[in-house]
């Protein structure tokens, strides 16, 4: 890729939009797996008792059960979120730029 | 070529077939059902290897099966790699050993999937060609940074080699009476055979098929469990309670002290995406659309995976614990308890035979040897590309080197790893094969991890900053793991470990960081301008894919 064809993608409306949409979206999505996966982890370290609590007098399910199963099926659903948007608005933008380098 | 194959496939049965015989004579009942399973998993694996062999030209062929793979069947190959035996086995094992901490653990190593969708995937189809050091490497200098990134490969192949060698001797002493040395062999040599034939699309095949086993045998075996208690997880728990007491229900000691947590965490989430046989995978697809695909299915797969693990664990507790039936007498009357036959990764292999009598444990056996046998091959083949793509090619060779003599290159790398792979399973019989898996997403984390995430995302590195920051990682990791508890203490046998904790991550993968900063940014070489001018024509293709589709043309 030579000087001149980087100048020309990078001031490509298309391109920053795609960059900045995809980098904030990429980001929003990693914080939120991290603060639910650091928040579950760092529960056990400080205070594991939260997690051992039972859900009812009667049970001995405890309530950090349901939670870890959640963790599992969130971090799916974020994988499934970023794919359908990446697939989708993602790479028809991509698919616009370079529509766009090929045509000169 | 073929007929020497034939005769490999010949020699193998025959190997497998006299073992299979002297083991029934040295134990108990032969149990038939599970050697015919092995012998057809065996067969038909071979099978498939036969017809990728005919497949397997070029390099490309070779390294990324052609690019051929869809994003559904890389999905299901990946889970495949990441279902490993230890995962299997060490987090059943560990979940009827301590409960709930074995979720703990398999939630840390499913975190890391959605941080590499968002962060990894793309970029990595984008930019590389046949494994992650192409894209460390592509404005950084060839040599120093493809011999680090090899080396960090190696590494963590060779670790995450003992973890699978280990429970693949013990499955198949504990099914055939087999001696483990002889079993561990046997999974070399029939490893070294899939790759040096088959490549990567015998390799990806053996793995798909093996993932859809393991899948169906985990249902059927995590079901038979819930019907045992009406589908009641409440009853499943309690029943569970009986046995091994209301500790079995909350976080225990996996994790005790936050430093411990945090350092865990770090080596399984940044680990995964540093692992040189799954990041390999991602060549294998045509796109990034097929890569993002790809996590999107593993990621299903495997969160499914270790929801059956966690119900088979507490299956195992209520079946196979203080069942006489599992007892290991022996070993109980030298040092009490009620341990079980083969040691707490067989769990899963003893709750089989409680829900589906001697032809679902036959069945289960088979589908633990292939998962081993699918896994060690991916590994292999990843261990073999760094050495015969970095290493040979692009650092000895300088790039000048046709892919045929690459490819040859790679099957003998592959034999040395098989060699090195049967060695080190053997010497490192007596570990809990979870936790050697944990040392080898620390090396992954520490070493692998940080140059590819920063030569993707910061225009400030530069080849010395990287090769420095990198090599402090891989030392660091290595380092600490080997004066840490496991090593120092329980294998080399002194009294205390100099380093206290067991998972080295958060010290390791911090100073790797640390180090590419600094030095990449006190780098003022005319050769580092040229590094940094180069990162935006690089983070052009990374974000469109623009010139890859001819890259990986080749």
């Amino acid at each position: 890729m030579n000087k001149e064809l980087v100048d020309k993608i990078k001031n490509n409306p298309d391109y920053q939009e795609l960059v900045s949409k995809r980098t904030s979206f990429a980001i929003k999505l990693s914080i939120s797996v991290l603060v639910v996966y650091f928040t579950f982890i760092l529960t056990i370290a400080f205070n594991p008792s939260v997690l051992g609590a039972p859900l009812s007098s009667d049970s001995v399910t405890t309530i950090g059960i349901p939670i870890g199963v959640a963790v599992i099926i969130f971090a799916f659903i974020t994988t499934g979120i970023y794919t359908k948007r990446a697939n989708g608005e993602f790479d028809d933008l991509a698919n616009k730029i370079k529509k766009s380098v090929k045509e000169d | 070529m073929n007929r020497i194959f034939t005769f490999l496939i010949l020699g193998a049965i025959a190997v497998f077939a006299s073992g299979a015989i002297e083991g029934a004579v040295e134990k108990q009942a032969l149990n038939m059902s599970a050697i015919v399973m092995f012998v057809i998993f065996v067969g038909a694996t071979l099978g498939i290897t036969y017809w990728a062999a005919k497949r397997t030209k070029s390099a490309k062929d070779f390294y990324t099966a052609g690019g051929g793979i869809t994003g559904f069947q890389n999905g299901m190959a990946i889970a495949g790699d990441y279902m490993s035996a230890a995962s299997f086995l060490g987090i059943s094992g560990l979940v009827y050993l301590k409960g709930y901490d074995g979720l703990i653990y398999s939630i840390g190593f499913l975190v890391g999937w959605p941080i590499i969708l968002f962060m990894i995937a793309e970029p990595l189809r984008n930019l590389g060609k046949y494994t992650f050091a192409d894209v460390a490497a592509y404005r950084l200098r060839q040599g120093p940074i493809r011999t680090l990134a090899a080396s960090g490969s190696i590494a963590t192949v060779v670790l995450y080699l003992i973890a699978q060698m280990v429970g693949s001797g013990k499955l198949i002493q504990l099914l055939f009476g087999l001696q483990y040395e002889v079993a561990v062999i046997l999974v070399g040599v029939l490893m070294v055979l899939y790759v040096t034939f088959g490549g990567m699309l015998a390799t990806t095949w053996v793995q798909i098929v093996k993932a859809f086993l393991l899948l169906s045998g985990a249902t059927f075996m995590a079901v038979a469990v819930m019907a045992h208690y009406n589908f009641s997880f409440g009853s499943l728990f309690a029943a569970a309670v009986d046995v091994k007491g209301i500790e079995v229900m909350s976080p225990g000691g996996l994790v005790s002290d936050p430093i411990s947590a945090i350092s865990l965490a770090i080596a399984l989430m940044f680990g995964t995406a540093g692992l040189p046989h799954i990041l390999m995978r991602f060549f294998t697809v045509g796109d990034a659309k097929e890569a993002r695909k790809s996590v999107f299915y593993a990621t299903g797969f495997i969160g499914y995976f270790y929801i059956l693990t966690f119900i088979i664990g507490f299956g195992a507790i209520v079946m196979v614990f203080q069942n006489p039936q599992y007892l290991d007498l022996a070993k109980q009357a030298v040092s009490g308890g009620s341990p079980i036959l083969g040691g707490n990764n067989m769990a899963a292999i003893h709750l089989s035979h409680a829900v589906g009598g001697d032809f679902f444990l036959g069945f289960i056996s088979a589908v633990a040897f292939a998962t081993i046998l699918a896994v060690v091959s991916g590994l292999t083949l990843a261990g073999a590309s760094a050495i015969s793509h970095d290493l040979y090619a692009s650092v000895i060779k300088r790039g000048n080197v046709d892919g045929v003599k690459e490819m040859q290159v790679s099957k003998i790398a592959t034999v040395a790893l098989g060699v090195v792979a049967i060695i080190m399973g053997i010497m490192f019989e007596k570990q809990n094969i979870a936790f050697v898996v944990g040392l080898a997403f620390a090396i992954a984390a520490s070493a692998n991890f940080p140059i590819l995430f920063l030569s993707m995302y910061w225009k400030k590195l530069t080849t010395r900053g990287a090769v420095i920051g990198g090599s402090i990682g891989l030392a660091t990791a290595v380092m600490l793991v080997i004066l840490g508890p496991i090593v120092w203490v329980q294998i080399l046998g002194n009294a205390e470990a100099i380093f206290p904790y067991k998972y080295p991550a958060l010290f390791s993968v911090t100073a790797a960081f640390i180090g590419i900063w600094f030095f990449s940014i006190t780098d003022s070489s005319h050769d580092a301008e040229k590094e940094r001018e180069a990162f935006e024509a690089q983070y052009i293709r990374s974000q469109t894919g623009i010139g890859s589709e001819g890259a990986s043309e080749h």
